[in-house]
């Protein structure tokens, strides 16, 4: 089947409704929110112009949008009291774009979200180097900076599915654990010349000022020296407690764990340091009951945003649109399925694509009503394939709980209903 | 990562550096040994790191009970968080149970959890022997030191955990090959 360009196809197919079509747009782009309001049937309908309200000190969102992140806990503990959470995850299915907005950013904590006076907080840094040294968060903001769009995921991002799909799940719930900000701070090659680390330390730990003292043994490979930074500002303004305030640790294509938040201590050593994170936790148990350790990078993914899990459309023109990302690279490119993985066609990219962020993919589609099942699968520019489900399963077995990286299909009913499933 | 974006960063690198020659003494200030030791709380597998004291099992089974009991139950499972005790040889099964017991693979990394994030509400709120005890009360309910055994920072690197040899290193970042080549 060929397609007209984008913009011929946002006029009105001769074959449906005006309703049907504006219904259908809604659903594909913006999901639920955008079917909330009533439609202004004609331009007589729409609520005349007036002065509004007093400008303020910052924007909110309309009351018109209702778009949050979800608390939840391990796979099929949702709906829970936001106390026993220990995450919340991005609404996929309501963004747009390449870049999450700031509050919407998904969270991981392991002990709460510390409230830190920035005033008070210090970085360690020692061990293996010629001059320990303590840096105040001012310290920082003085050094030379970087900014960098990266994605920040966490290894338990897709865990629902290892096992089964349960057909209740909004995308939200089954890939809300990764999001794209931009980042700013201190490069940690800058860092480490001001310490003068010794050359023989190869292997650095990095610790959190939160109540777990979350620490993580990070290998000082060249790329991690080149590309690894401390961050004090997120998407142009200081990090928000949950993400890190004052600062983090950003580890480009790296575990989320990782990128340790409240960042208070990095001490270098020769050799990892066997955390409890890097053995007990973020480990990934296989079919045979040996754990896979330190797989901190995190694999090509992507996943179909508009339509998704609980969303409804209509036969004729969908616009399916979806996030992709590496943590090898760029993406290269994005296929979708529409007829469950049996024939494939390249999806654009929305510009600009970047090494180590998510990338918006969109695809014109002319559903025939018919049930089917629609995937996409990405591919970076390091030659790496988002894996099948069934492939996948076949390396790594139901039991890792991390890493998940199979491709997502989504099943369309003769109602246009649209379900998580496993393929 | 393209070349070209590689070439691209390293530039965004190297242009604030030239824009900034900084030393050393320009930012931030000397740490002192005694505020490190303060905040060098990591114990390695090694166990480096591991502080003077001791403590055993039986003095651990009450201090368990105190401040851990309540939310990883009283004999380390049936809990409402991370059960500790039991599960070996249910790793390859489809429903496996992972604790001290089953799969922690260094005893050197229980004293240091203990030590840097339990109990939950007061972190570090226990002393050094108390923790040891703990550390020995918690390897004891999984058979893996004596009902009356002792730990301390020369006996628990020696402890050899059930499932030491349960771990794969991933080929990209095996420890053991990383940067041999260099």
């Amino acid at each position: 089947m060929t397609f007209k360009t984008p913009i011929e196809m946002l006029s009105r197919p001769a074959n449906m409704s005006r309703r049907g079509f504006v219904g259908g747009l809604s659903a594909g782009i913006l999901g639920v929110a955008a079917t909330e309001a009533a439609d202004a049937e004609s331009l007589a309908d729409v609520p005349d112009r007036g002065p509004g309200a007093e400008l303020g000190t910052h924007s909110e969102r309309s009351r018109f949008v209702k778009i949050d992140r979800i608390p939840e806990a391990s796979p099929g503990k949702r709906n829970i009291d936001p106390s026993d959470a220990i995450n919340s995850k991005t609404p996929h299915q309501k963004l747009v774009g390449n870049i999450t907005p700031t509050d919407l950013h998904y969270e991981r904590s392991h002990s709460g979200v510390p409230d830190i006076d920035p005033a008070q907080h210090r970085l360690l840094i020692h061990g293996m180097v010629q001059k320990p040294l303590v840096f105040s968060v001012d310290d920082l903001k003085r050094m030379p900076s970087i900014s960098r769009v990266v994605f920040i995921e966490c290894t338990g991002n897709g865990w629902e599915n290892w096992k089964k799909a349960d057909p209740e799940l909004t995308v939200q719930n089954t890939h809300g654990l990764v999001s794209t900000n931009e980042w700013t701070g201190v490069p940690l090659k800058f860092l480490i010349d001001l310490v003068a680390k010794d050359k023989g330390s190869t292997w650095m730990l990095a610790e959190g000022g939160d109540g777990a003292g979350v620490d993580r043994s990070i290998p000082l490979t060249d790329e991690i020296v080149n590309e690894a930074f401390v961050a004090y500002g997120q998407n142009g303004e200081p990090l928000r407690p949950a993400h890190g305030f004052p600062m983090r640790l950003v580890m480009p294509g790296f575990e989320g764990n990782l990128n340790i938040k409240w960042l208070r201590r990095l001490k270098f050593g020769n050799a990892p340091w066997m955390t409890r994170w890097e053995t007990a936790r973020y480990t990934q148990l296989l079919a045979d009951g040996k754990a896979r350790q330190f797989q901190l990078r995190m694999d090509t993914n992507s996943v179909i945003t508009q339509p998704s899990g609980m969303m409804q459309i209509q036969p004729g023109y969908v616009r399916i649109s979806g996030l992709a990302w590496s943590g090898h690279g760029k993406i290269a490119k994005v296929e979708i399925s529409t007829d469950g993985a049996k024939t494939w066609k390249q999806a654009q990219l929305s510009l600009p694509v970047l090494p180590k962020a998510q990338v918006r993919f969109q695809m014109d589609w002319v559903w025939d009503g018919k049930p089917t099942t629609i995937v996409s699968r990405s591919t970076d520019d390091q030659g790496n394939v988002q894996p099948d489900r069934k492939s996948f399963i076949a390396a790594m077995g139901t039991n890792a709980l991390f890493h998940y990286n199979a491709q997502q299909s989504w099943s369309i009913d003769e109602a246009g209903r649209v379900r998580n499933v496993l393929a | 990562m393209s070349s070209h974006s590689k070439v691209l960063l390293a530039g965004l690198i190297t242009a604030g550096l030239l824009a900034a020659p900084a030393l050393a003494f320009d930012f931030g200030r000397p740490a002192t040994p005694d505020e490190i030791k303060l905040w060098d709380i990591d114990v390695g597998p090694d166990g480096k790191g591991l502080p003077a004291g001791s403590g055993t099992a039986t003095q651990g089974k009450q201090i368990f009970a105190d401040n851990c009991a309540a939310c990883h139950g009283e004999n380390g499972q049936g809990g409402i968080k991370d059960r500790l005790v039991g599960g070996q040889g249910t790793l390859a099964s489809n429903m496996p149970v992972k604790t001290v017991g089953s799969f922690w693979p260094y005893a050197t990394t229980l004293f240091d959890y203990i030590h840097r994030a339990m109990p939950y509400p007061t972190p570090g709120s226990l002393s050094t022997d108390e923790t040891y005890a703990v550390t020995a009360y918690i390897l004891s309910l999984n058979g893996i030191v004596p009902a009356d055994g002792k730990v301390d920072k020369d006996s628990l690197p020696k402890i050899r955990m059930p499932n030491r040899d349960g771990f794969v290193p991933d080929p990209e970042f095996d420890p053991a090959k990383l940067f041999h080549k260099k």
